[in-house]
């Protein structure tokens, strides 16, 4: 078993059209980290110095990885984690 | 015509040419607009722009647009109001409304987004415009585009009150009532702007649209003499509006027209719906979104989009903010009208009331020149104060029956 990563429209380009596919336990920064040896140029959208960008939202079992240890948050084998681009909404 | 250069990525850098686009395709960080400044310090001045007619397009070299408005004629330059019995009130000595309630043609300040988002539209060349609100944002659409000569789709969660829904559908746009709450009809409405082409005038054109705000930044200044206020108090949703009139005044200072910006600026939100205000009291830079319970619900949104830059902006004019309770929403309501005649929506209460609880905990003092930003009319939320304002005299039609209320009230 490994871990479940979603990946967005905008990013379908670099995983051959997938919109979902397989990652290593670990930190979500080492995941990343490894699916960018399988689909290069993904690190670079997502990640700036070390840190999420600001507009990409990332969810582990549906919880926001803010609210959890952020980029060292923990994932397990069977862990769902979700790659969400933050669409610029509101109003005021 | 015009000035700008193009779009560029707040968060990557990366530049865009000028088109209906909004999220940067590498980061996914929002647009925005770039302007050539010095092109602008040297055909914009004071004289040239009070020799112009008042209305928001008296600072067009600061609008992203090319050619002539096709909105929004008679739009913005609202009036400043020195609110003399309210600063009594507050324990304040120059205290001043800038005043949104009488906003043309809707009585809010999304006429003036939608006048520019609507100029931009048609420099585009759409024939629809459209949009995901739930009030002020529906009304400003649907009236404007009325006039414009546009088709109009405007999108509403299906449970709105009724009343909110006349008040779009007398323009007779196509308001499309959806099953669902404001964040279901956001996230189609922004599928819907991938396969159609039309201008979502908050989703597509909203580099373009978030400009109009600065316009009620620009007129503070003109208003107050060509100087910024000390402090100006802001209602925050989205954050968006905050942020654009600390760029407002960044502009007139870049461009000459003002020498210097002392002013701090502080927001205000309902307390059932603060996200922007805990993370400042946290001192964090991460806005935990949350589920809005207020009665303010023009300011209810529990994820806001530029919330980050809000909070920016705030540390860096030196301001703060401030959260307040429902009851203190209306109370600041009323305050507010019965102190200077002015009906505001909730969002009004919630910035009264907020510049009451900044001026008691001393982050506002009383000889400074202080600006309360109110932005939409209460004649639109009037539910809002059911049972929360006096009863009227019930009387016979006689003069005894008048003279009895005087004496039992003690009216005289």
């Amino acid at each position: 078993m490994a871990v479940k990563v979603k990946i967005p429209t905008p990013l379908q380009r670099l995983t051959n059209g997938k919109d979902e596919v397989e990652g290593k336990a670990g930190t979500i920064i080492e995941l990343i980290a490894d699916l960018d040896q399988k689909y290069p140029g993904l690190m670079e959208r997502i990640v700036d110095e070390g840190k999420i960008r600001r507009f990409v939202n990332i969810y582990v079992n549906e919880e926001d990885i803010r609210f959890l240890q952020a980029e060292n948050t923990i994932v397990k084998d069977g862990d769902e984690v979700s790659i969400v681009p933050a669409i610029a909404g509101g109003l005021v | 015509m015009g000035f700008v250069q193009g779009l560029k990525c707040r968060e990557c850098g990366r530049e865009y040419p000028v088109e209906p686009i909004y999220v940067c395709e590498f980061c996914f960080g929002p647009l925005e607009v770039v302007y050539d400044y010095k092109r602008i310090s040297k055909v914009l001045n004071k004289r040239k722009i009070q020799q112009r007619e008042k209305n928001l397009w008296r600072y067009r070299e600061l609008l992203p647009v090319e050619g002539e408005p096709v909105a929004g004629r008679n739009a913005g330059f609202t009036p400043l109001i020195k609110a003399e019995r309210l600063a009594e009130a507050l324990g304040v000595k120059n205290l001043y409304i800038k005043d949104d309630t009488v906003a043309h043609p809707t009585l809010s300040f999304k006429d003036r987004v939608v006048s520019v988002a609507l100029t931009k539209a048609r420099e585009f060349g759409f024939d629809t415009v459209a949009c995901a609100s739930t009030g002020n944002l529906a009304h400003s659409v649907s009236a404007q585009g009325a006039m414009a000569g546009f088709k109009r789709f405007v999108f509403i969660p299906a449970s709105l009150e009724p009343s909110k829904i006349i008040a779009s559908l007398v323009y007779e746009p196509n308001v499309v009532a959806v099953d669902g709450n404001y964040d279901d009809v956001n996230r189609l409405c922004s599928e819907i702007a991938n396969k159609y082409r039309w201008a979502f005038v908050n989703i597509n054109i909203r580099p373009f649209y978030a400009e109009g705000s600065k316009t009620h930044g620009f007129e503070i200044v003109e208003q107050l003499g060509w100087k910024t206020p000390d402090n100006v108090v802001v209602p925050c949703a989205s954050g968006s509006l905050l942020t654009k009139i600390w760029k407002s005044f960044k502009e007139f200072k870049e461009i000459g027209i003002i020498k210097e910006v002392r002013a701090k600026v502080f927001g205000a939100q309902a307390t059932g719906c603060s996200p922007i205000i805990t993370a400042l009291k946290q001192g964090v830079d991460v806005i935990r979104p949350v589920k809005p319970n207020t009665i303010a619900k023009s300011l209810a949104i529990g994820n806001p989009a530029d919330g980050y830059y809000a909070l920016q902006a705030i540390r860096e004019s030196g301001g703060y903010g401030a959260d307040v309770s429902d009851e203190e929403i209306i109370e600041g309501m009323r305050l507010l009208a019965r102190t200077e005649g002015i009906f505001a929506e909730t969002a009004g209460g919630v910035t009264v009331a907020a510049t009451k609880k900044l001026i008691m905990e001393g982050y506002i003092k009383p000889d400074e020149t202080t600006v309360i930003c109110v932005t939409g009319n209460g004649l639109k939320t009037q539910e809002a104060l059911n049972g929360k304002v006096p009863s009227p005299y019930y009387i016979k039609p006689s003069l005894a029956s008048f003279e009895e209320v005087l004496k039992e009230k003690g009216l005289l």
